[in-house]
């Protein structure tokens, strides 16, 4: 268990610094795609399948394809590594990395402050996930789908084809 | 079940699904034939059975080139997602009461999990190969595995409504009292289609067009890439095929005169036919028909099967 | 919905027909008496050579395949020196058969000529002549031609009147 944790955790880490450190937006894509699926590990190995399956489901399997699916159409090639190769100098990156630092070093010193030992791990089922999301959770359910009926709605509104009432031939001499 | 056995398990499971997808590649031209009043490779072997040998050496002698203008690694890289995702799906299908390599209590999940990963080769497939057929044919693939991934996970939640859980091996169990394919009549048919588009078999192989789009997201591929590509479709449809039956048709179950091994192979050797037979007799529908008819007509059906399901099941 | 069903079982039902396949090196398939295959010389009735080295068929050839040098025997017959027909370019068009004013070059009902080595599709005339008349059995080109050769002067063929006498003024 714990070997497999810090395996996970290890392909985890690295490969999340080789998305920020890749040039090729479509490995560093990848890269990402590698990183969501060994945090999806992490979370089945202590006691979460439901939401290891749902991350890669979600993540890995719809998101990220969305995100490889427009940045395939927008045709990168060569020509924007070099560009990105340009903008990203040390100038660029050092004083976010610099925060970042700070915020990681904060991070271990609560970690280490808390001593006491984690409880034991506790398999949570996908049944007690959907009771209690229909449980003590409903409000936010509730809320998560007002925002993507509202998401829906200005889909249909964007998507909609006005309907021609002129012949294009009208249309060029009407105005 | 003890490490031997395990182990003895997931050797024959591999052993066997790859050779069954290899032998349906002589099935399916077999089978093809003989509804085209052709007969098919008969030549090499008995009922040339050999064809499927000769076929395999071809290709690992092919020349295995890799186009100087493709992204080398990604090229590389995207055959093997197909495999490793199809067979990693077929760890959690219970081909008989202990025969099954992990008994996943997200069964169900994991199957939509890796499935889902799928998409990844035919994306990654034809982005790397940096050719505009190739490009079209990700681009199709993308959107059609996405939009029938969504109401195939919908359909699939009818099935466990009634049974209760995502464990294939219990969905099984509780169709001892009678095969869900009657309550979810509607459902079986939308995860049929959905399936079938999600193996990009014809009638929905899209992505792959040959008529239109040379060979789709595959154009570049050659050598055992291409093969990569090829018994990761054929794995795809063993896999549908055997989903159908464990869900559906009571998976191993059936009269005591056969094993249960015996029961679910034949069972999913008569939905691989089917699977053939669409493939003999459907014309390809246009992209955007496909699309539609995923949207507007198995969509709302889909969620409709659930809730009448639930309704049903709540009410009883 | 139901003509796709319907579809799928017409086509299930072509299961029970008749194969439709000719098992081909040991069973072949019947060809037409004009198919245009393996190009041939024929012969005379005789068991002359028919060709007389015109090069129509050279010049009508649309890809150039064949090249013959004519030449004249020692009793005026003309013949071809050499004829060489490339079969790795040849189409099988036939218009060197329609181009032939002496029905000598023929296309046969013949394919199988395939070979292993691409020079050995380079046709000589040893191998284009065949002991046949062809298509046109009885046709003799020196016969009805009023060329005059050894042995046939002018006007002694078929169907021919012996030539005018120019310096008599008698019609």
């Amino acid at each position: 268990m714990n070997i497999a944790f810090y395996i996970a955790a290890a392909i985890s880490i690295f490969s999340t610094v080789m998305v920020i450190t890749r040039f090729n937006i479509m490995h560093a894509l990848l890269y990402l795609i590698v990183s969501l699926l060994s945090v999806a590990v992490i979370f089945y190995l202590y006691g979460a399948p439901f939401m290891a399956a749902l991350e890669v489901i979600i993540y890995a399997g719809a998101i990220m394809v969305l995100i490889i699916f427009f940045v395939m159409m927008l045709n990168l090639g060569p020509e924007t590594t070099r560009n990105e190769k340009q903008w990203l100098k040390p100038g660029m990156w050092m004083l976010p990395a610099l925060l970042c630092l700070i915020l990681l070093i904060e991070l271990a010193y609560l970690i280490a402050q808390n001593k006491a030992p984690a409880t034991g791990i506790t398999p949570v089922a996908p049944k007690e996930v959907g009771r209690s999301l229909f449980g003590p959770y409903i409000l936010a359910v509730e809320l998560s789908a007002m925002l993507l009926m509202a998401g829906i709605v200005g889909a249909y509104h964007l998507g909609r084809q006005k309907k021609k009432i002129l012949h294009r031939f009208f249309e060029s001499n009407a105005s | 079940m003890s490490t031997g056995q395990y182990w003895l398990v997931i050797g024959g499971v591999l052993f066997v699904i790859l050779n069954t997808a290899a032998g349906l590649i002589w099935l399916e031209r077999r089978a093809l034939a003989l509804w085209q009043d052709r007969y098919g490779p008969n030549r090499a072997g008995p009922f040339g059975l050999f064809i499927v040998l000769a076929d395999t050496i071809k290709l690992f002698f092919k020349e295995d080139w890799i186009p100087p203008f493709a992204d080398k690694i990604v090229f590389v890289f995207a055959p093997a997602v197909v495999v490793a995702s199809v067979l990693m799906s077929f760890t959690i299908i219970p081909f008989a009461p202990n025969v099954m390599v992990a008994d996943l209590n997200i069964g169900l999940l994991f199957f939509l999990a890796m499935s889902s990963m799928g998409v990844y080769s035919i994306v990654l497939g034809g982005w790397a190969s940096n050719n505009k057929y190739a490009l079209l044919g990700a681009m199709r693939g993308a959107s059609q595995m996405i939009s029938y991934e969504v109401f195939m996970g919908l359909s699939l939640m009818g099935v466990v409504v009634l049974s209760g859980t995502f464990n294939l091996r219990e969905i099984v169990e509780a169709q001892r009292g009678g095969w869900y394919i009657l309550p979810q009549l509607i459902g079986f048919f939308i995860f049929l289609v959905a399936g079938i588009a999600e193996t990009h078999r014809l009638p929905f192989d899209i992505p792959e067009a040959e008529s239109e789009l040379v060979a789709g997201f595959h154009s570049e591929y050659s050598g055992m890439k291409f093969g990569m590509f090829f018994i990761g479709e054929y794995m795809g449809i063993t896999l549908i095929s055997s989903m159908v039956v464990t869900l559906y048709f009571g998976g191993w179950l059936g009269p005591a005169f056969l094993p249960p091994v015996i029961w679910f192979v034949l069972k999913t050797f008569v939905f691989i036919m089917l699977f053939i037979l669409l493939r003999a007799s459907m014309p390809r529908p246009r992209y955007d028909q496909l699309m539609e008819y995923g949207w507007k007509i198995l969509f709302p059906l889909s969620l409709l099967n659930l809730m009448v399901t639930a309704a049903i099941k709540l009410l009883l | 919905m139901f003509s796709l069903l319907r579809s799928m079982w017409l086509v299930f039902l072509h299961m029970f027909h008749k194969r439709e396949t000719y098992q081909y090196p040991e069973h072949k398939a019947p060809i037409p008496a004009r198919w245009r295959g393996r190009i041939a010389l024929t012969r005379d009735p005789d068991g002359g050579e028919r060709c007389v080295g015109c090069y129509l068929c050279a010049a009508a050839c649309p890809v150039d395949c064949i090249s013959l040098q004519a030449t004249e025997a020692e009793d005026g017959r003309r013949y071809p020196l050499f004829f060489r027909i490339n079969f790795s370019r040849c189409i099988f068009c036939g218009f060197c058969e329609e181009a032939c004013p002496t029905y000598a070059i023929q296309l046969l009902p013949d394919f199988e000529m395939a070979e292993y080595n691409r020079q050995n599709l380079v046709y000589e005339k040893e191998d284009l002549l065949i002991n046949s008349q062809g298509k046109y059995p009885g046709y003799n080109y020196y016969r009805v031609a009023g060329m005059s050769i050894q042995g046939k002067d002018k006007g002694e063929a078929e169907h021919e009147e012996p030539p005018v006498d120019i310096k008599s003024l008698l019609p």
